[in-house]
């Protein structure tokens, strides 16, 4: 690109702005989503709607070329750097802001996979989506699921594995959950390549996801049918 | 005609209409295959292979062994499928068990070219290692450099390889030139090294019984 045909973010309008945005996250242009973060909130938008309007339509319009073979997955990790990078400067700005909060995830990839990619991802859109993660890493035996859904008490337990040898561990953490009485307590969701939805149904999750956008999706879905639930 | 590994890669082997067994093996498998096929005199096997790429997109060795079976099935007296699970989650099985023909067990090559049983046995306490069989260190940039993007985006290898500690390279034959790249492949990657012979492991004893 020409000197002459750089685009200046900052003398971009607000609409213009989010739209370049948008362009940036989609080839993983960390450093201008950073300053269009700063941008934004010089002029006062709110960290949420910055979060939610410019960062995650972004992302979704990446989830969903994902899903349709367009974008692959270096792309969509050039992507989720880039999101990664903006989602630094509002983090501590939306814990002062008080955002509204979805719900509580657990997530984390179970005992023997160390593949974290896609969890890595689940948790930063859950994030955009304006839940609240606590990302458990790699290699999680029962043990450490059990403490933490005990200690955390969230609305979602996610688990992932990449490999066929490891998947079948999920159902060691949910019959865990079944054997101590609190399974439906919570909502399980299940992802990773190998995964398809009836794996999901056999194990006894409520819901096997796709993708990380999926994940988000059915995750407000399953929250919000807990909460009619309890409010009924 | 010579093997191709980037024919073997993106289009596989056509069978050569030989043979009463007829193998459906994974592009990766061709040359180990017709190796033992050859060492052996199992001239009762002819081989074919769907694209070793599909690997990248497991969805695709399922329906390209339901495709494969469907076609050839009239021609020989017995199909046998050369893949072990490979990232179906257990769909190339249920498919095999549709369609009446055997496959090899085993979660992987990786497993069972150093054997199942052996396999099993260090596979929890060597979750942080990356493996690499032959095929995979001559193919190395087709399967792994350009499809995560690491020839465009190399900043991106510890996104994917951060948690691994050490590449294996499980040798299945002995040639100072694959070690020596597959050596290279490791420091590419940030890990250590480790060259493990392990032949053609129950590839070999597998293939033997039919």
């Amino acid at each position: 690109m020409s000197d002459e045909d750089e685009i200046i973010l900052s003398e971009l309008d607000d609409e213009e702005l989010v739209q370049q945005m948008f362009d940036d996250l989609y080839d993983g242009l960390k450093e201008e989503i950073e300053e269009g973060v700063n941008i934004l909130l010089e002029r006062g938008w709110q960290p949420y709607d910055i979060l939610t309007k410019a960062l995650v339509g972004g992302m979704t319009i990446v989830g969903y070329d994902f899903r349709d073979g367009i974008l692959f997955v270096p792309e969509v990790l050039l992507a989720a750097n880039a999101m990664k990078g903006g989602m630094a400067i509002l983090k501590p700005l939306l814990a002062e802001t008080g955002a509204p909060r979805v719900g509580k995830m657990v997530i984390g990839t179970v005992k023997g996979d160390i593949h974290d990619i896609g969890k890595n991802l689940v948790g930063m859109m859950m994030e955009g989506a304006g839940f609240e993660v606590v990302d458990l890493g790699i290699n999680n035996a029962v043990e450490k699921y059990m403490e933490a859904l005990e200690t955390e008490a969230p609305d979602i337990l996610g688990m992932s594995a990449l490999l066929t040898t490891t998947m079948p561990y999920m159902k060691v953490v949910i019959d865990t959950m079944v054997e101590q009485g609190v399974r439906d307590d919570y909502i399980v969701l299940v992802g990773g390549a190998p995964l398809n939805e009836e794996f999901g149904k056999a194990i006894g999750a409520d819901a096997y996801c796709r993708d990380a956008a999926v994940a988000v999706e059915t995750a407000k879905e399953w929250v919000g049918r807990k909460h009619n639930q309890k409010t009924a | 005609m010579p093997l191709r590994d980037t024919e073997l890669t993106e289009d596989g082997l056509s069978p050569s209409g030989v043979g009463r067994v007829l193998l459906i093996a994974c592009g990766a498998l061709a040359r180990e295959i017709l190796d033992l096929k050859a060492a052996n005199g199992w001239t009762h096997l002819d081989l074919t292979c769907l694209p070793a790429k599909y690997h990248l997109t497991p969805d695709k060795i399922t329906e390209g062994v339901r495709e494969s079976v469907a076609k050839h099935r009239a021609a020989y007296e017995q199909i046998f499928v050369v893949y072990a699970d490979c990232g179906t989650g257990g769909q190339l099985q249920a498919a095999c068990d549709d369609l009446g023909v055997e496959m090899i067990p085993g979660p992987h090559c990786y497993s069972f070219f150093e054997g199942n049983a052996r396999f099993a046995q260090h596979s929890e306490t060597e979750i942080t290692a990356f493996y690499l069989t032959d095929f995979l260190v001559r193919q190395f940039d087709a399967f792994v450099i350009k499809p995560m993007g690491l020839d465009r985006h190399p900043e991106l290898r510890d996104m994917y390889f951060g948690n691994y500690e050490k590449l294996v390279y499980q040798a299945q034959t002995d040639d100072p030139d694959l070690t020596r790249k597959a050596e290279a492949c490791a420091a590419m990657l940030g890990l250590s090294f480790e060259r493990r012979f392990t032949g053609y492991g129950d590839l070999a004893t597998t293939l033997e019984r039919l």
